[in-house]
C-alpha cells in the first residue's frame, strides 16, 4: 500500500529529508519502523532500535502495535520538547 | 436545537479559534482580554506564559529554533483543550505557541483559561502546559556558541503529567 512519511526534527536531519511517499506491505508502525531500518542507510540510523522515536499516524501519536491503512500519513520524530 | 445558554456559550468560544501556532509574538493582556469578553459567568482567569532563557543545561543559549509538525500541532493541543474541559469546569481557553528563531527574553508559549472559581483555572492551566510539554509536536534546538543542539525531553516533564493519571511516555 501506498503511505506518505514524514520526519520531524533530528530524525529529519538523519534522514536528509522531511519527507516521502513510498510503498510497504508493513501491517503496523513498527513492522514499518523495522521494514524501514532494513533498507539501510540512511534509515537504519534515523530510526535505530534503540533510539527514542515517536509515531504518529494521520497526526495522532500512536504505538508501534497500530495497524496501516493504505493512504496513511506516518511521522517518525524524536521525544518532543515544546513548551 | 440547544437552549439559550449553549448556544451563546459556542458563539462566544467561537470568537476566535482557540489555539495558534504562529511565529507573532503575543499580546497578553490582549489575550486574556478576548478570552473573557462579555462572559459574566468569568471570575478567574489563570494564564502561563513561558519564555526562552539564556542558559539551559549549563550552556548559554543564543538562539532557539522551534520546530513543529503543520497540521497535527493544532490537532493535538484542540485535543488537549477537549480533555481540560471534560475534567474541569472551565469555560474558555487560549494556547498560542510560538515556532521559528526565537531570543533569550522572547515570549514563546501562552495558556490562558477561564472558569468561575479560582482553583479550577490554576489546575486547567497547569493540566494543558504539563500536556502540552510531553505531547504536542514541537521540538526545540539551541543555536549556542559551541554549535547547535536538539533540546532533550526531560523525565520530569513525564512526571508533572503523571500527576494527573496520565502516562506520558515521551522521554523513556
Amino acid at each position: 500500500m501506498d503511505l506518505k512519511i514524514l520526519y520531524f526534527a533530528s530524525v529529519r536531519e538523519a534522514m536528509g529529508r522531511s519527507s516521502e511517499s513510498l510503498q510497504s506491505d508493513a501491517a503496523t508502525l513498527g513492522q514499518l519502523r523495522d521494514a524501514l531500518i532494513a533498507r539501510g542507510a540512511p534509515y537504519d540510523v534515523a530510526l535505530a532500535r534503540g533510539k527514542s522515536v515517536r509515531m504518529a499516524l494521520d497526526q495522532v501519536m500512536r504505538d508501534e502495535a497500530s495497524p496501516l491503512e493504505h493512504g496513511s500519513e506516518v511521522a517518525f520524530f524524536p521525544p518532543v520538547t515544546g513548551g | 436545537m440547544h437552549g439559550n445558554m449553549h448556544s451563546r456559550h459556542h458563539k462566544l468560544s467561537m470568537k476566535y479559534p482557540r489555539v495558534a501556532i504562529q511565529a507573532a509574538d503575543f499580546n497578553l493582556a490582549d489575550e486574556v482580554a478576548a478570552l473573557r469578553a462579555n462572559d459574566p459567568r468569568v471570575g478567574a482567569v489563570c494564564s502561563f506564559v513561558g519564555t526562552v532563557r539564556d542558559r539551559n543545561d549549563g550552556a548559554s543559549v543564543a538562539t532557539l529554533e522551534l520546530e513543529h509538525y503543520p497540521g497535527m500541532t493544532e490537532k493535538a493541543i484542540e485535543a488537549m483543550i477537549d480533555a481540560a474541559q471534560q475534567r474541569f469546569d472551565i469555560f474558555g481557553a487560549r494556547v498560542i505557541h510560538r515556532v521559528g528563531l526565537l531570543q533569550p527574553l522572547e515570549q514563546i508559549v501562552l495558556v490562558a483559561v477561564t472558569s468561575a472559581h479560582r482553583g479550577t483555572s490554576f489546575q486547567a492551566c497547569e493540566f494543558l502546559m504539563d500536556y502540552l510539554k510531553t505531547q504536542a509536536p514541537f521540538w526545540k534546538r539551541e543555536l549556542t556558541p559551541q554549535g547547535s543542539r536538539w533540546v532533550d525531553a526531560r523525565v520530569s516533564d513525564d512526571a508533572a503529567l503523571a500527576r494527573w493519571g496520565i502516562a506520558a511516555g515521551n522521554s523513556a
